[in-house]
């Protein structure tokens, strides 16, 4: 099929086939999406270092926790293109490894995150009476918690480690997700089209799972995307307090944590995962921006 | 008509709250019969459609359908044998789903086999041609969308047809097409329909018996062809009578 005529199967006013009509909407996203170069740039940025997270082993050059006493905290050159680090690891080898700990943790965090959220916010919202006060007051105790201390709090009750960081980050992440899915609930469940589908004879659960859910996908998804970046800093943050990845894994905030004494003599060390931190969060900001203009149904 | 009918309504009464939108209505529909239910806007007509679809859960009095008592839950049966039509063809579909998954909806929850054959028969008794089939709610017209709302009201075989309104929220010109495509529909499949309108045209096109609603209360029962004949005893039928035949000029 040459690239024109598969533009207009995508773009047909009269689609054939269940498929044509599903792809022909993904396209027109895409279309809308593309619009925003700052998003696709977003986009590119992310894909790029989900590659580099997971191809790590091909592309470092370095075994990341091999030291190398002699030849610590050098500066960027050939055989080290980032420099080493303070046990004269190589900071390249080290960012790709840590790139798959960090990102790893919030690939983890979103898979426990959104599902429960999106469940017990669309749950509630449905269902009102009870359950959504009982589900909303759950909420709002975990939502009143600040963020990081009871991450803290619960790293330090377990053992510090990837695993407890990842539990304790989604721990509190949730309840933003549940008052969104609610609210967005809230607004559907008494339209008409709701009530049609009640009138096939449908279950709750069915109602809510093929009709309720799929409205609530896009602006959840956006605000799951917005908030990587919060969750990154989060993972940073725990790390670098020691409280998540533990030595000799290599993670952007363990990696800035140790290195912080030579920030004013051999500044890229700590400099260089602080960049990557930094990057991965105004990608993941600039690709949720975009999918709001293109998702977020009060717009369309 | 001495056989039993098909919907019974005896002293419903439906709260919202603390306010009382339907007090003590009964009236009674026979097989086949489509009964009209006319008013002004807030005075219950919706409530009491929407109270007998089960949308509503606050009220009390008795219903049945094809003598079968209802309670504070409907299952699946009853949905299988009533269905409904909304106002607002706009509102009633699912924004994200093609009209086919919008028509399979009803065959999957039932059970139906043959959902291919059924959808494209279904679309093909509302008129609607088969290139709607796998396009959204947005990109077709305000009376294919309802086109789209009978059918999937249509599509399980049901029985009892309620109408709410099908067709105030559509043009003029399309409201003929959608009122003649109902009343087709209506002889072909012997459905038994309650219709609410707040025009007297429309009621008397398609309704042999109608009821006047006021305030929640049912003012007076009374046959198309009293209607016709100038025979409405209330003041508040004469005012809409009135009316009407002032909107025709």
């Amino acid at each position: 099929m040459s690239a024109t005529t598969r533009r207009e199967w995508l773009l047909s006013d009269t689609p054939a086939s269940r498929a044509q009509a599903r792809w022909g909407r993904r396209y027109q996203l895409w279309l809308a999406f593309r619009r925003n170069w700052l998003a696709v740039a977003g986009l590119l940025i992310v894909v790029a270092m989900l590659l580099l997270a997971i191809f790590a082993p091909l592309l470092a050059t370095h075994d990341p926790g091999a030291q190398q006493l002699a030849n610590r905290l050098q500066p960027p050159s050939a055989a080290h293109w980032f420099g080493t680090d303070e046990l004269g690891r190589d900071s390249w080898s080290r960012l790709l490894y840590g790139g798959r700990v960090t990102l790893g943790m919030v690939v983890a965090v979103v898979i426990l995150v959104a599902p429960l959220g999106l469940v017990v916010g669309c749950v509630a919202g449905y269902a009102g009476g009870l359950l959504d006060k009982v589900l909303m007051r759950v909420t709002d105790v975990f939502l009143a918690f600040p963020r990081l201390i009871l991450a803290l709090a619960f790293v330090a009750a377990m053992k510090p480690g990837v695993e407890s960081a990842v539990v304790a980050i989604a721990l509190t992440a949730w309840p933003p997700y549940a008052r969104l899915a609610r609210a967005e609930t809230l607004t559907i469940r008494n339209t008409d089209y709701i009530a049609a589908v009640r009138m096939t004879g449908a279950s709750h659960w069915r109602v809510i799972w093929k009709h309720v859910t799929p409205m609530c996908m896009p602006s959840l998804t956006v605000r799951v995307t917005l908030d990587m970046s919060s969750i990154i800093l989060t993972a940073a943050g725990l790390g670098f307090l020691g409280l998540g990845a533990q030595p000799p894994i290599p993670e952007w905030g363990t990696m800035i944590a140790t290195a912080r004494r030579f920030i004013l003599e051999q500044w890229w060390v700590p400099v260089i995962p602080g960049i990557a931190i930094f990057t991965a969060s105004l990608a993941f900001n600039l690709l949720g921006d975009g999918l709001r203009d293109v998702l977020d149904p009060k717009q369309r | 008509m001495s056989q039993l009918p098909m919907i019974a309504i005896e002293h419903l009464d439906v709260h919202f709250g603390s306010s009382h939108v339907v007090r003590d209505i009964s009236f009674s529909v026979a097989a086949g019969e489509t009964f009209g239910l006319v008013g002004e806007s807030g005075s219950g007509k919706s409530t009491v459609l929407r109270t007998i679809a089960g949308l509503n859960p606050g009220w009390d009095g008795r219903m049945a359908v094809a003598g079968q008592n209802l309670g504070p839950r409907r299952d699946r049966a009853f949905f299988r044998r009533v269905q409904m039509v909304f106002q607002d063809p706009y509102g009633s579909l699912h924004p994200r789903q093609t009209v086919d998954r919008i028509l399979a909806e009803p065959l999957e929850v039932h059970g139906i086999a043959d959902a291919e054959a059924r959808i494209a028969r279904a679309l093909e008794e509302v008129a609607l041609p088969h290139t709607a089939r796998f396009r959204y709610p947005h990109q077709l017209s305000g009376g294919q969308r309802q086109r789209v709302a009978i059918a999937r009201a249509l599509i399980a075989d049901p029985s009892v047809l309620l109408l709410d309104e099908p067709t105030s929220a559509l043009d003029v010109s399309v409201q003929a097409e959608v009122l003649n495509l109902l009343s087709d529909l209506r002889e072909a499949r012997q459905l038994t329909c309650i219709l609410v309108s707040h025009n007297l045209a429309v009621i008397a096109h398609l309704c042999e018996r109608l009821a006047v609603m006021q305030g929640g209360r049912i003012v007076e029962i009374l046959s198309e062809a009293e209607l016709r004949a100038g025979r409405a005893k209330h003041s508040h039928t004469q005012d809409l009578i009135a009316l009407s035949y002032e909107l025709e000029g």
